[in-house]
């Protein structure tokens, strides 16, 4: 589905559209194409023992959606959410089955269009920066937009039944 | 044009079906002796509807078939011919071979020619001859080898396989020249000690041997048990082999697996569709289950088609099951939507993914639903009027407008889960065949009545309670209904009689089947279970108790085991079964009177009562079904235990405490979390618990929805809904619970 708006969606078939938002000082850019909605942050229901960085689910127009905080998903530090903290609904697609979910950003910065020739890979820094959810680096206006992979990124970890 | 007419077929298939099922139950009340003309009357415009139909969709071997049927009815009708129990024997089979011959086309298979070839010359044997040569004849057709039973071919006698096939080979021109063996073996087969490969080798000693695998139920591999057999074989042995020694080989699974053994038949080299259903053909006597009802045959399927689920449902308690109503409609649903459908065992297991769910709702339902559709744009267009020049005295109004429109979304919401709702005749009108066939074989006198067919439930639980009542009814008939003689020396009228009744009681229905047959002897249940180390020697049980344990696993009386009970699911999968689908089995006996087991399930699915309790900030919803009662606690009440958690008492019993703020890491509201709080005494799969909450918030119904379309399963959760505020709430499920803070204690311990 998002492969096929993707051609159509672009002129021509080495662009792409990203959505970008920042955490901290960093700016980041997930495809527009799985980009649902754009919510303000409002309380989420807690769901107990999962990582810190799932904060619970909400309801959003009947469906029951996960929260994952981004910064704690990349080990950013965590901030306390303002008034302009967003959540940015994605869709993901895991193995079989779309899923929704939101992850809570600083704040949406812009809809950047990226040759995707121009798009590097990202450095190795070794296995423990989260490398893995990073699909590229591009750089706008002189500044570099970390762009992530949302099917990896939302992927959600196992967690082992026994251990609280 | 094939197009044009291939939309319709799906109704044409219902309707015949739901002809065929009419054409069933008014046979079976022929059977009964009195003979009324409206009952031949509807059973030859079942027959008639299905051979236009047909005709019209050019199904002409139906057509032709049914053709014989009709005319032979028709005599019947006018009063030409008698109607003989023979008779109604040959039709009776017919309607089977008629079944299986739509099934086939169905599922766009070739019809099984030979098959319909004899019944098709049954039929014009009973149509030529008299009414008296026709019954010899029959007779000499169907089964050379009997003793004259009135049901000829529902009663072929198994303990002389070789010498029936002999002769029926004659006749069918079918050859058999080995056999087929389905073999699904249950979850915990390899437990037993049992080695499939063992029986394997074994079997292609006997002659030339394939086998195909079937993996489709192996589970993903960070959910595969190790321990657990999650694969089905179809084998082949090519050969002379008398049927007993493949049955030796398989003796020692028996219980632990679905066994299925058909002659393989040389003709049909395609695995028949003629498949189980067809009773009087002598070549299916002979093997080790003579009698297949479709009712009988569908549950073998489907349990071991839902064996897999089964595990994973029981820990997941309500969750699957709602998971079930959102993404499982094509695996559940279909199956008995068109509750005949139900009946084709195997066709269905390959068309399930292809047909479509589709239910038949009562007009006036609808119709209903409609009026309150109408009445809810009545009140909103009412509204709209206040809203757009709203002046503050109109508030009153405003308000009566607002109460309106909640009283008929409330109605619409009912009036839409009415739709839902299906009589429970769904699943009784199989039974009385059931009955009727069992019996027979069984050569017992048992009358089934059923009270409160139109009792309405939601059609999940229609669907998977099915299989739980055949295992049920069978139990009550092989087990609990005694030998006519029997009955008579005890003084009891030597018919028995079977009560299936359904009837609505608070949020629930309840099932009951009854029987007036011997009863439990409980001193022989607990002898059996000490025997088997179930429970300790010299437990002293109450009637309850013990009556209980026929719902352990790994308890059965071994010595009633016999090919009508003692090899489908046992009672622990039929109790686990009510269990998932949130419900209740007890069972009261009468030594020598009877036995009525009853069963309460909740009427949707959907929505469940529940209470909601607060935990620091959060709130969660406990299912009200697994709440016994709520306490007010104190310190002093808690006991501690060393390393083992806490405990207090209620009245004689010291119940296990499972802190909620502990278990689910929530930061308690006040940090006294000790001394104040509320004791939920729950019950999880037979555990008495209690959940120490903050406070009560009172008891509503919620709507489930699942947690995993979007996220994951959340062990100790079930599901979530949504409050009146807007929030989400958890559903607690109490047993996985129950599990998770047992397996959770000792690291506390430690921690502490």
């Amino acid at each position: 589905m998002a492969q096929a708006f993707e051609s159509k969606g672009t002129e021509q078939d080495n662009t792409a559209q990203y959505l970008s938002f920042s955490l901290g000082s960093e700016e980041y850019g997930v495809d527009i194409l799985r980009v649902q909605e754009i919510r303000g942050w409002e309380p989420v229901s807690r769901i107990p023992n999962v990582p810190l960085y799932e904060k619970g689910v909400v309801n959003l127009r009947g469906a029951i959606v996960p929260i994952i905080d981004l910064r704690e998903k990349l080990h950013i530090p965590f901030t306390e959410y303002t008034p302009l903290t967003v959540v940015v609904v994605l869709q993901t697609n895991d193995d079989t089955k779309t899923r929704v979910m939101g992850v809570v950003v600083d704040s949406v910065s812009d809809v950047i269009t990226v040759d995707k020739t121009k798009i590097q890979d990202a450095p190795d820094f070794g296995t423990k920066t989260g490398n893995e959810f990073i699909s590229g680096l591009v750089s706008v206006n002189e500044c570099m937009v970390i762009l992530l992979d949302v099917d990896k990124l939302l992927k959600l970890e196992e967690l082992k039944m026994s251990e609280g | 044009m094939t197009i044009d007419m291939s939309q319709f077929h799906q109704v044409f298939f219902e309707e015949c079906f739901e002809g065929l099922e009419a054409m069933e139950s008014g046979l079976l009340n022929l059977d009964t002796g009195a003979i009324d003309a409206e009952v031949i009357n509807t059973i030859f415009r079942g027959a008639h509807s299905i051979k236009g139909g047909s005709g019209t969709f050019g199904f002409n071997e139906v057509a032709d078939f049914t053709h014989i049927m009709e005319t032979l009815l028709d005599e019947m009708r006018d009063g030409r011919r008698k109607v003989t129990q023979p008779a109604i024997t040959v039709l009776l089979s017919s309607v089977d071979c008629l079944r299986d011959m739509l099934t086939s086309i169905q599922a766009e298979e070739p019809i099984d020619a030979a098959t319909v070839k004899k019944y098709k010359t049954a039929l014009e044997i009973e149509l030529t001859g008299s009414a008296t040569a026709a019954e010899t004849e029959t007779e000499t057709e169907t089964e050379t080898a009997s003793n004259p039973p009135p049901v000829i071919a529902l009663t072929t006698d198994d303990s002389t396989p070789v010498a029936d096939e002999v002769e029926v080979e004659v006749e069918v021109e079918v050859i058999e020249q080995g056999w087929k063996i389905a073999f699904c073996p249950y979850l915990d087969l390899l437990k037993t000690g049992n080695d499939p490969v063992r029986m394997f080798r074994e079997l292609a000693e006997l002659g030339d041997y394939t086998a195909s695998v079937n993996t489709r139920d192996i589970p993903d591999f960070y959910e595969l048990d190790p321990e657990e057999c999650n694969i089905s074989w179809i084998l082949k042995v090519v050969g002379d082999i008398p049927l007993t020694e493949i049955q030796e080989i398989f003796n020692w699974v028996e219980g632990d697996c679905e066994l299925d053994i058909q002659p393989l038949a040389i003709e049909t080299a395609k695995p028949l569709p003629v498949r189980k259903k067809t009773e009087p053909e002598p070549a299916v006597a002979a093997t080790d289950q003579p009698i297949e009802t479709p009712a009988e045959v569908n549950p073998e399927d489907d349990e071991s088609e839902v064996q897999g689920a089964d595990d994973e449902q029981a820990n997941a308690a309500n969750v699957i099951l709602v998971d079930s109503d959102d993404e499982l409609p094509v695996d559940r649903r279909v199956a008995s939507n068109p509750v005949r459908m139900a009946n084709d065992g195997e066709i269905l297991t390959d068309r399930r993914a292809a047909a479509s769910s589709s239910i038949r709702v009562d007009t006036t339902k609808i119709d209903a639903l409609i009026n309150i559709v109408g009445e809810v744009v009545i009140t909103q267009s009412m509204l709209g009027l206040i809203g757009e020049n709203f002046a503050i005295e109109q508030l009153p109004q405003l308000q009566r407008g607002l109460s309106q429109l909640e009283r008929h979304i409330r109605d619409m919401q009912q009036s839409v889960m009415n739709i839902r709702m299906l009589p429970i005749s769904f699943v009784f009108s199989r039974f009385p065949r059931l009955v009727h066939d069992i019996s027979a074989k069984l050569g017992k006198k048992i009358e089934l009545k059923l009270v409160g067919e139109n009792t309405e439930v939601d059609k999940a639980i229609v669907e998977l309670i099915n299989d739980p009542l055949v295992h049920l009814i069978r139990n009550s008939l092989d087990h609990g209904i005694e030998m006519p003689a029997e009955r008579v020396a005890a003084g009891k009228p030597e018919t028995g009689t079977i009560e299936l009744k359904a009837y609505h009681r608070g949020g629930h229905i309840i099932i009951e089947i009854m029987d007036d047959g011997r009863g439990l002897n409980r001193h022989k249940l607990i002898a059996k279970a000490m025997e088997k180390g179930l429970i300790p020697e010299n437990s002293i049980l109450s009637d309850k108790q013990a009556f209980e344990l026929i719902f352990m696993p790994g308890f059965s009386m071994a010595e009633s085991i016999t090919d009508i009970s003692g090899r489908g699911v046992g009672m622990d999968v039929v109790r686990r079964n009510i269990q998932t689908l949130g419900g209740n089995i007890e069972i009261i006996s009468d030594l020598g009177k009877g036995t009525t087991i009853s069963i309460q399930l909740p009427l949707t699915l959907a929505i469940i009562d529940g209470q909601s309790v607060a935990v620091g900030n959060e709130t969660y919803i406990v299912p009200l079904v697994s709440i016994m009662e709520s306490i007010k606690i104190n310190e002093k009440m808690l006991n501690k235990i060393a390393g083992k958690g806490e405990t207090f008492r209620l009245r004689d019993q010291y119940i296990p405490i499972i802190r909620m703020h502990k278990i689910f890491n929530v930061r308690p509201k006040n940090q006294s979390e000790t001394s104040e709080g509320v004791i939920v005494v729950v019950e999880g799969q037979g555990i008495l618990c209690g959940l120490f909450v903050d406070e009560l918030l009172g008891p509503q119904q919620v709507v489930v929805k699942s947690l995993e379309t979007n996220y994951r399963r959340v062990e100790g959760v079930s599901g979530a809904t949504i409050l009146g505020d807007g929030s989400v709430a958890l559903i607690l499920d109490v047993p996985g619970l129950v599990r998770f803070a047992n397996r959770q204690l000792p690291v506390h311990s430690l921690n502490a």
